[in-house]
């Protein structure tokens, strides 16, 4: 046995651009729809983890689809928003904690996350340095997004303007970092979180400017009366808020008509679940109200189906690649006929011929599926840190 | 020693038949086989070696009736019995020169691979002048040394018997002269028998024995 793995041995590696071929080809027959599968399966856990610890949503009446992308993963486009009132209206009805999610702005291309306290408890999102949110203006980063950054507690971070031709819009907001979260494993790690205050200011909602009522402030007044002050364009607008001019910060309107994009609704119980999902289905409804698990697994069941038939492809092409490999093996022993013969006449056994043949072929396949298996190990390691930052790029 | 009687041999329906009615090389004799081309030399050299199998009459070499033999067994007592030398030298180009001169060891388990015949192998090569060039493959070895690493292959195992198609037909009349000797000797120094197929009359006066295959009974 010994001599006959030796003389295979000695082929394979004297024929090492034929081998190595054979042995790709192997490999990515075995590996194509094994790898891909447990791909599949990582990411469906994943996408499917994050959307059986959300409850419930509630946003603006559309695609649900697009909610959730956009509350559970910060991603997709932002929905349409709906009033504060929303929030208050579950809170008020006492059937779930509700927390506010303004998902719209973004600062170098990490989505800003407007939101409250809550969502931090709700999510179990622990501080790793600094500390959590206290005022307006303030910060706190996920680790990825520290990372890439390269920004941490006592640094800034300013927003992004949604369009540098919008002169009249978002006007960037110089924001304080207090804190950096842990590494979680999940959306939370790319995104950046401030009170959904501040996420308002960033829109334009509340402002803060130098007080006219003040003497030093003289050069900013147009016309003065006894009960209004004009400012002219000479009126310093601040793009930061700081100990000093957080006073001068205020909003303008109701707060209740302020946007938000969803709000997370976790009810304490499964009763409080189906009343809270009830209020939401009359016709003149201006909300819905979707199970986030639901909607994903619509869409894993769509993905499952690209899946099959993805799969289905790399078996038929599998096929045709071990039909192949099969072919080159038989003309390889056609062309080694001669060889073959020579083995024979000077006395080699049958036994011990043919084993040299197949011990090629075996230790072609054995090698090849020993690489897939590898492969395919390595995906189950990495592959779902692989496809996000494929994804972010 | 080799016994050939009442052979007759026909490769299928086709109208070639060799008729061997008697033959006889004794042990230790070098002896010659001429003939014309087509004539049923290499076919005579197959039959003795068992490579063949005739339709009538036997063949015994070194006692053993070859043609009594299983196919498996015909294979082993030839590793063990008859070294073969081929006029295309017949060596596997992925393998080095020591593993051509070993092969036979690595196809048959009738023969043992050990440390004493890998030093036997270097021994051989050395005395064959090609000992520098054990690590080498046959694509960078001259017409002579190839020939000579094809001797080695077949002289390894200590054949008694040892048969030759044809040995000098492709090397130029150095290398032709000094091939022949070393087989010549081989079969001198270890009292083997030799059976040689050659065209070439030069060589003749090397051999105790010539047989010449038209003194049988050959139709082409």
């Amino acid at each position: 046995m010994k001599q006959t793995l030796y003389l295979a041995w000695r082929y394979l590696a004297f024929h090492r651009v034929k081998t190595t071929i054979l042995i790709v080809a192997i490999t990515l027959i075995v590996y194509l729809p094994i790898g891909l599968r447990v791909l599949v399966d990582q990411s469906a856990a994943q996408l499917t983890a994050r959307a059986v610890a959300t409850p419930l949503l509630i946003g603006s009446k559309g695609s649900p689809l697009e909610l959730v992308l956009n509350t559970l993963y910060f991603q997709s486009d932002y929905p349409d928003p709906m009033r504060y009132a929303q929030v208050e209206r579950v809170t008020e009805s006492g059937l779930a904690l509700a927390v506010p999610m303004y998902v719209r702005f973004n600062a170098q291309g990490h989505p800003i996350v407007g939101t409250s306290y809550e969502y931090f408890e709700y999510r179990r999102l622990e501080i790793e340095s600094g500390r959590q949110l206290v005022t307006l203006g303030e910060c706190v980063l996920g680790s990825r997004v520290a990372e890439a950054m390269g920004v941490g507690p006592d640094e800034f971070v300013i927003s992004s303007p949604e369009s540098v031709f919008d002169l009249a819009g978002v006007y960037p907001l110089r924001m304080k970092v207090v804190g950096v979260l842990g590494y979680s494993d999940s959306a939370d790690d790319d995104a950046i979180f401030v009170d959904v205050k501040t996420a308002w200011i960033i829109e334009g909602l509340g402002h803060g400017h130098m007080d006219l009522t003040r003497p030093e402030a003289a050069a900013g007044v147009l016309t003065r009366d006894s009960t209004n002050v004009v400012g002219n364009p000479a009126v310093v607008q601040y793009n930061e808020i700081t100990p000093d001019n957080i006073d001068s910060f205020h909003f303008h309107g109701d707060l209740s008509e302020f946007p938000v994009t969803a709000v997370l609704a976790v009810p304490p119980d499964q009763r409080s679940s189906a009343i809270l999902q009830g209020r939401y289905q009359a016709a003149d409804e201006v909300a819905m109200i979707v199970r986030p698990v639901d909607v994903m697994d619509e869409l894993l069941d769509t993905i499952l189906t690209v899946q099959s038939f993805v799969t289905a492809g790399a078996i038929i092409v599998g096929l045709a690649t071990l039909a192949t490999a099969a072919l080159v093996f038989l003309l390889s022993l056609r062309l080694r006929r001669r060889e073959i013969e020579t083995m024979f006449k000077i006395g080699g056994s049958r036994l011990s011929v043919a084993s040299v043949m197949t011990s090629e072929i075996v230790a072609v396949l054995v090698v090849g599926v020993l690489l897939a298996g590898g492969l395919t190990f390595l995906t189950s390691q990495f592959g779902s840190a692989a496809i996000r930052a494929f994804i972010r790029m | 020693m080799i016994e050939v009687s009442g052979l007759e041999f026909r490769y299928g329906e086709g109208e070639f038949r060799l008729h061997v009615p008697e033959l006889r090389v004794e042990r230790g004799v070098a002896a010659a086989c001429i003939g014309p081309s087509g004539s049923g030399k290499t076919t005579l050299l197959n039959l003795i070696a068992g490579i063949l199998m005739p339709q009538g009459g036997s063949v015994v070499t070194d006692k053993v009736e070859v043609t009594q033999l299983s196919d498996e067994d015909r294979r082993s007592f030839r590793i063990t019995h008859i070294g073969l030398v081929f006029q295309e030298f017949e060596l596997l180009e992925y393998l080095s020169v020591l593993d051509n001169i070993l092969l036979p060891y690595r196809i048959n388990p009738a023969l043992r691979l050990d440390a004493a015949v890998r030093e036997r192998a270097a021994s051989l090569a050395e005395q064959m002048g090609i000992g520098d060039k054990l690590g080498r493959h046959p694509r960078k070895l001259s017409q002579g040394e190839r020939q000579r690493v094809a001797v080695c292959r077949a002289v390894l195992p200590e054949p008694v018997l040892l048969l030759t198609d044809e040995p000098t037909g492709n090397l130029d009349p150095a290398n032709k002269g000094r091939v022949l000797d070393i087989i010549l000797d081989y079969a001198k120094d270890t009292g083997a028998t030799l059976l040689t197929v050659t065209h070439d009359h030069d060589l003749l006066r090397k051999f105790d024995q010539v047989i010449d295959i038209k003194d049988f009974g050959v139709i082409g």
